[in-house]
């Protein structure tokens, strides 16, 4: 799948932190900002369980343009009412799209150039999901 | 402790597990067995349906069976929450970090002041039914499960602490840090609230047990549904007077304590 | 009564520039402070799981306690209909405004997550004390702004008194759930009191008073505009008045915790043997915040001279910091009574092992952050006074005897 077909998720991105006050401190902060956990490798194409599938959860232009509305909800309905079932949730996305090294090691979902982060980077959209879950599939 | 209600969902879940046991001949292995069964059974497939507020988890917590110098639960609430992949950040201070780091569960050693008897004990999240918690999040981010597991949600969760101002145990904790390493099972970011939520990653995926239990080798905790009369720790709570802490202040907690 | 003019602060310019570099190099290191918290974390603060509002909150709530007690002067001449003040409420409403922004900003930027500010004024929880409070803050400052209005236009000026009796209420409000804020935390030994409420609108009439006369002072001078004693004298006294009810107060409020058992091993905790607690009590809110000022605002002879009663301002607002420092920090410090007639005496925790108190010492970007939303409402206020014309060009005595 091509990844740069001009898809701009709509209200994806999220509001910027209130800091106005201090925004010039921000500017020159902002470079020393969260270096992530991207390994030197990146993964190897076709690594993933998704590239050897026909389509996603949805087809894929309704998942291009909208998935975080699937994610946010069965988010909700996970955290409220304990639903856990993995069709649209986060952990499903990263265990079926996260690839391999060459080592055949897992490369972290929001490294650069990986699957969310490459699309979340081409189009703006700030990807925070894993500043809090974990960017790699459980191993079993 | 709470009333045990007998709804037709628990008989029905009941009946079908008696005569599973009765079958495999395992009818006086009780509570224990009925754990197993619902494991086995149900942890192919996670919860797909909403929690019901015909369940409602709980504790009991002998007293005089928890051993002094013991922190097995602690550990493993450490390790199966995550908590043990936190690290010190770089300059920090070691006084300072230790009130810092979160912390589920701990130990605790009191004495009575009359007779000087020594109590130990593992204190955590009580699971209030009227949790003060809940009333003073302001974002609804600290909220009380249907099945009575209070937790907080970290999606909605804005860091301001009321919760913590509010608690009357000290149970929450607050991430100090950033977090660069997580668990699937339970996700954790800088800014937000947390506590112990009775292993609620396994109570989805219909398990038994929570990792303090199953680490507590003197059967210090049991752990259970209270609103299920034949469950290991309603029967435990009939069979001795047990406590609530603070129980002044009619919270209605769902983890309770015997031998205090 | 002679017509009143209003004229935008005139000070030389380079003067004006200079304090508002000196005011903004405090909000830029308050800023940079709040950054550094948000990127690294709240270790790098002195705030911990046991004393979980440090600082900042201090200032923060000392900073909206103080702004709806900035509002008295409009309110008394609103509301009271005292023509005396009615020449100095438009400054009143600005600072009760700037004073509120700036400790919302503090408490804000301390936010574990600033940057779902977004959520918490989306999102809420209608039991919650704090998002009751959410809703008063900004109901405030839009009802004070069009208070301002009815001051400030010619066409207005009939709503002013109806607006400013709104505008009076409201601020009690605000500050009664400021206070419950505290007051219904039914867990903790320190707060838990109904008289919560009632002493925080106390302080915010004194703190409030402290600070305005400060601010009229200064600008008033700093401008050469002639201030006379008649004013003075009734701002001075009605100070003084304020800092006496909240003695009585402070008193009733200590008594009450010395009286009922349940409260009784935190008033000995505060009065006694509290370490820095117990200094910042009688030293800093009773002896300095309290007996000092009145005895300086009550002197026959001294109470005029201005140089005193900038110092008996300056001394409340002292006395201020250290009476939210005891209630804010001390409440946390002092630990929680989870088991009657125990004592812990080993906790994996930090739970007060042999009733000690739990520890915190500020760190600079805490002092910083604090200081900086303090920097900022001033800033404001001088920014205010100068493209508005929020001062009277003098206030002489013949002009005041209406």
């Amino acid at each position: 799948m091509s990844r740069s077909d001009r898809t701009a998720p709509a209200g994806a991105a999220r509001a910027m932190p209130g800091l106005g006050l201090c925004l010039a401190c921000a500017l020159a902060l902002a470079g020393s900002g969260f270096g992530g956990i991207a390994r030197a490798e990146t993964g190897v194409p076709g690594s993933a369980q998704a590239d050897r599938l026909e389509a996603c959860v949805a087809p894929t232009p309704f998942m291009r343009r909208r998935h975080f509305e699937l994610i946010e909800h069965q988010r909700d309905e996970t955290v409220r009412q304990g639903i856990r079932k993995t069709d649209h949730s986060l952990v499903g996305c990263v265990d079926c799209h996260v690839r391999k090294d060459s080592q055949g090691g897992y490369v972290p979902i929001d490294a650069p150039g990986e699957f969310c982060a490459a699309c979340h980077q081409y189009v703006g959209a700030v990807l925070d999901c894993f500043d809090c879950h974990a960017a790699l599939p459980t191993e079993d | 402790m709470g009333e045990p209600t007998d709804q037709p969902e628990d008989r029905q879940r009941r009946a079908f597990l008696t005569g599973a046991m009765a079958g495999a001949g395992a009818a006086a292995a009780g509570a224990v067995a009925s754990g197993v069964l619902l494991q086995s059974i149900a942890k192919a497939a996670p919860r797909d349906t909403p929690v019901s507020d015909q369940v409602r988890y709980g504790m009991l917590i002998d007293t005089s069976k928890c051993a002094d110098g013991c922190s097995d639960c602690v550990a493993a609430c450490d390790a199966e929450n995550g908590l043990d992949q936190l690290r010190k950040p770089e300059g920090a201070d070691d006084a300072l970090w230790d009130m810092q780091r979160p912390r589920w569960i701990r130990e605790v050693k009191i004495k009575n002041n009359s007779n000087g008897r020594v109590t130990t004990l593992p204190m955590m999240c009580q699971h209030c039914e009227h949790p003060p918690c809940v009333d003073v999040c302001p974002t609804g981010a600290s909220f009380r499960r249907a099945d009575g597991i209070v937790m907080v949600d970290p999606h909605t969760c804005i860091g301001c602490r009321y919760c913590m101002m509010a608690c009357p145990y000290n149970a929450r904790t607050f991430i100090h840090e950033n977090v660069a390493s997580q668990s699937t099972q339970t996700p954790r970011g800088k800014g937000v609230v947390e506590s112990c939520n009775l292993c609620v990653h396994r109570r989805d995926q219909g398990e038994a047990t929570t990792a303090c239990q199953d680490a507590c080798e003197h059967q210090a905790i049991v752990f259970g549904d209270l609103k299920d009369p034949d469950s290991a720790v309603s029967k435990a709570l009939a069979k001795q007077p047990s406590v609530q802490i603070r129980a002044d202040l009619k919270l209605n907690t769902g983890v309770r304590y015997t031998h205090v | 009564m002679s017509e009143i003019h209003y004229r935008e602060w005139g000070i030389a310019s380079p003067r004006y520039w200079g304090l508002l570099a000196v005011l903004s190099a405090f909000v830029v290191a308050g800023g940079c402070a709040a950054l550094y918290m948000e990127r690294q974390g709240h270790w790098v603060t002195g705030m911990n799981n046991q004393i979980v509002w440090g600082i900042p909150h201090v200032f923060a709530i000392f900073l909206i306690v103080a702004a709806s007690g900035a509002l008295n002067v409009a309110s008394v001449s609103s509301v009271f209909r005292q023509g005396l003040y009615q020449p100095l409420a438009r400054l009143s409403g600005l600072m009760a405004i700037t004073l509120l922004v700036g400790g919302l900003v503090i408490l804000v930027l301390d936010l574990g997550r600033p940057d779902r500010l977004t959520v918490a004024l989306t999102t809420f929880n209608f039991k919650s004390v704090f998002a009751w409070n959410l809703f008063l803050y900004i109901g405030f400052i839009a009802i004070v702004a069009v208070y301002m209005f009815t001051l400030m236009e010619r066409k207005a000026m009939a709503y002013a008194q109806g607006v400013g009796i709104l505008a009076f209420v409201w601020r009690l409000a605000l500050t009664t759930a400021t206070g419950s804020i505290f007051g219904f935390l039914v867990a903790r030994q320190a707060y838990a009191a109904a008289l919560m409420a009632p002493l925080f609108i106390v302080m915010s009439f004194a703190y409030g008073l402290a600070l305005y006369l400060l601010i009229m002072l200064f600008t008033f001078a700093a401008d050469a505009r002639p201030l006379g004693d008649a004013v003075l004298r009734r701002l001075k006294n009605l100070l003084g008045v304020f800092v006496a009810v909240l003695f009585y107060f402070t008193l009733v409020y200590q008594l009450t915790y010395l009286y009922s058992a349940e409260h009784l091993a935190f008033a000995a905790f505060v009065l006694r043997d509290g370490g820095l607690y117990t200094w910042l009590f009688w030293a800093g809110w009773l002896l300095l915040g309290m007996l000092v000022p009145m005895g300086i605002l009550f002197h026959p002879a001294r109470g005029m001279q201005r140089g005193a009663v900038i110092l008996a301002a300056g001394l409340v607002l002292l006395g201020g910091l250290c009476a939210l420092y005891v209630i804010v920090v001390g409440g946390q410090a002092f630990p929680l009574e989870m088991f009657p007639d125990h004592t812990i005496i080993a906790s994996g925790y930090h739970d007060g092992v042999d009733g000690a108190a739990r520890a915190y010492t500020p760190t600079l970007p805490e002092w910083l952050l604090g200081m900086g939303g303090f920097a900022l409402a001033l800033l404001c206020t001088l920014v205010g006074v100068r493209v508005l014309r929020f001062l009277p060009v003098a206030l002489p005595d013949e002009d005041t005897r209406s």
